[in-house]
């Protein structure tokens, strides 16, 4: 019996040793790259950087305002387009559930959801570009508006599927129309959860760069105009740091460093805006 | 036994081939309680269901047969204007989440879009929430949230929400079931209090409460409408074997 006790004892300390050891393994990563981004970014950030715009190579300074402007202006069109369309969908396959319509609304979702965002980049490509024969901020969002689509149309059906019946019925039997039922009544109460979904979405496009390539393009003025191209701050880190000067090189870290910043605002802003609003049944 | 005010006329009720109700003969009297009784799955809040047309929204419900709303054929009715007409209480309280307790009372009018003084609004809130002895309880947490409320509290609120729409029948399925013994006493007293200006059909598992609500009492079994008659004849006299095996609780 001792025996068996003190093998089992060193067994678990063993495995319990073990977890630990991959656990810290598996941080050391991320840990390493949240080091090296803030010591190399820091260093690139002062007032300038974050307020004027490129200077040309060979002069020193200058920094990424209209890159900063543009991320912008590509998160609020491309969420302008995919925050209706995804919350429609949604609140289809929660309703439906079944039958020939749902069932290929789910399977586009699936499909877009694993598409590579490159190809994202292509579509909008040509379907924005290449009628409109110039690369302009509309088309970058709509490359990203797909890639955030089935997250959004994701997280209102499965936030709508939790909420009760009987909240539904309580309306219903008031004699409430149906669509009037599901926009005063089960949206409101999902209400964080789709919130939650739309600024994971946003977190996670906001740091794409295969699909701005050739649509958003990029460019050295302030633009505001969404027809025309548009800096983004992915694509100002993939020019300067594939390009030749150590002095971009410092730029693109300190871009990467107000992108990841940028990044992380939206993944606490949805951890906060969930237990905020959340709605207890 | 006086006015009419719902009739039912060879009612069978459906879900899908399955039929839960069959043949339902019955004729409730206006501004009195009307107690519906029966073993689980008999087909009680399927009946009630098919008073305010809920019973089409469920997936594959389906109605035959005639059902009279004083004197207008309920089912060629709009179901929106019956639902108005015909409040309904569930088992478990749902008063909506988001809303405070104040719009949760006036939310039949908001939510269907009918414009309302403040005044007027204030006033049907208030009326409602007196009607259900919870006015006192509330007037100064009026735009807490309704869920901060009691399971008890929580229930009556939902039946002043009902009755802020001033229905003509008052539907109640089981309403104090998830209650405890007080806070389905503070019901009870309030259903008896109704009566006079609404008509209650109360769906219940307790005899003794049938007893003390309902003039009326309907026995159901299997979907079939067994005996229906003033409860105090009903609970001593019983016609049919099956509703005495019942309240001598053989099952149920
Ligand atoms: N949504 C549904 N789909 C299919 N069948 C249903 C549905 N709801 C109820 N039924 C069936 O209809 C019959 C009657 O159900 P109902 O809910 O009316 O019974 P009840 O008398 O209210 O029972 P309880 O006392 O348990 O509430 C049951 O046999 C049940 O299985
Ligand atoms: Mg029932």
């Amino acid at each position: 019996m001792i025996e068996n006790y003190r093998k089992r004892k060193l067994v678990n300390t063993l495995m319990k040793g073990l977890v630990f050891f991959f656990t810290i393994l598996s941080l050391v990563p991320l840990l390493f790259i949240l080091f090296y981004l803030i010591k190399q970014g820091i260093g690139a950030i002062n007032w300038e950087f974050l307020t004027h715009l490129p200077k040309p190579v060979g002069e020193s300074g200058g920094g990424v305002f209209n890159a900063i402007v543009g991320t912008i202006i590509l998160i609020v069109l491309s969420t302008l387009m995919a925050v209706p369309l995804g919350i429609g969908a949604g609140i289809y396959l929660a309703e439906v559930k079944a039958g020939k319509l749902a069932y290929l609304l789910r399977l586009g979702t699936d499909i877009l959801q694993g598409t590579p965002s490159i190809v994202l980049g292509v579509i909008a490509y040509l379907w924005v570009v290449k009628p409109m024969k110039s690369f302009s901020a509309l088309a970058g969002s709509v490359a990203l508006a797909i890639m955030m689509l089935p997250m959004i149309v994701c997280s209102t059906e499965e936030t709508l599927k939790l909420i009760p019946y009987s909240l539904k019925e309580a309306a219903l039997a008031l004699g409430v129309p149906y669509y009037r039922t599901i926009l005063k009544v089960i949206l409101p109460a999902g209400f964080s959860g789709i919130l939650t979904g739309i600024l994971l979405g946003i977190a996670r496009i906001a740091g794409e760069t295969a699909p701005l390539l050739f649509t958003a393009f990029g460019s050295p003025y302030l633009n505001l105009n969404p027809l025309k191209p548009i800096s983004a701050l992915p694509l100002v880190v993939f020019n300067y740091a594939s390009s030749p000067y150590p002095d971009w090189w410092r730029q693109a870290w300190g871009a990467s460093f107000v992108l990841t910043v940028m990044v992380l605002v939206f993944n606490l802003a949805a951890k906060i805006g969930t237990r905020k609003w959340e709605i207890k049944f | 036994m006086g006015d009419k005010i719902l009739t039912t006329e060879h009612l069978y009720a459906y879900y899908d081939q399955h039929c839960v109700l069959k043949d339902i003969n019955m004729a409730i009297p206006k501004f009195k309680a009307t107690a519906i009784m029966g073993p689980s799955g008999c087909g009680k809040t399927t009946l009630l269901r098919c008073f305010n047309r809920l019973h089409e929204l469920s997936p594959g419900g389906r109605i035959e047969g005639k059902i009279r709303l004083r004197n207008t054929d309920l089912l060629s009715l709009n179901p929106i204007q019956v639902r108005r007409r015909i409040g309904m209480v569930f088992q478990r309280p749902n008063p909506f989440p988001t809303m405070s307790i104040y719009e949760n009372v006036i939310a039949g009018y908001r939510l269907n879009g009918i414009k309302l003084s403040q005044n007027k609004a204030d006033e049907i809130v208030e009326q409602a929430l007196k009607k259900t002895a919870l006015w006192d309880e509330v007037k100064d947490v009026l735009y807490r949230r309704g869920t901060f409320l009691s399971g008890g509290q929580q229930q009556r609120l939902c039946i002043a929400r009902a009755l802020a729409m001033n229905p003509e029948v008052l539907l109640l399925d089981e309403p104090t079931s998830a209650l405890d013994p007080k806070a389905t006493a503070h019901i009870e007293e309030l259903i008896v209090g109704l009566k006079k200006s609404v008509t209650i059909v109360i769906v219940t598992h307790s005899i003794g409460q049938a007893g003390r609500v309902a003039d009326y009492t309907a026995f159901l079994y299997l979907g079939e409408l067994i005996e229906f008659g003033p409860t105090e004849r009903l609970f001593t006299a019983p016609k049919d074997k099956r509703t005495e095996e019942y309240l001598s609780g053989k099952f149920g």
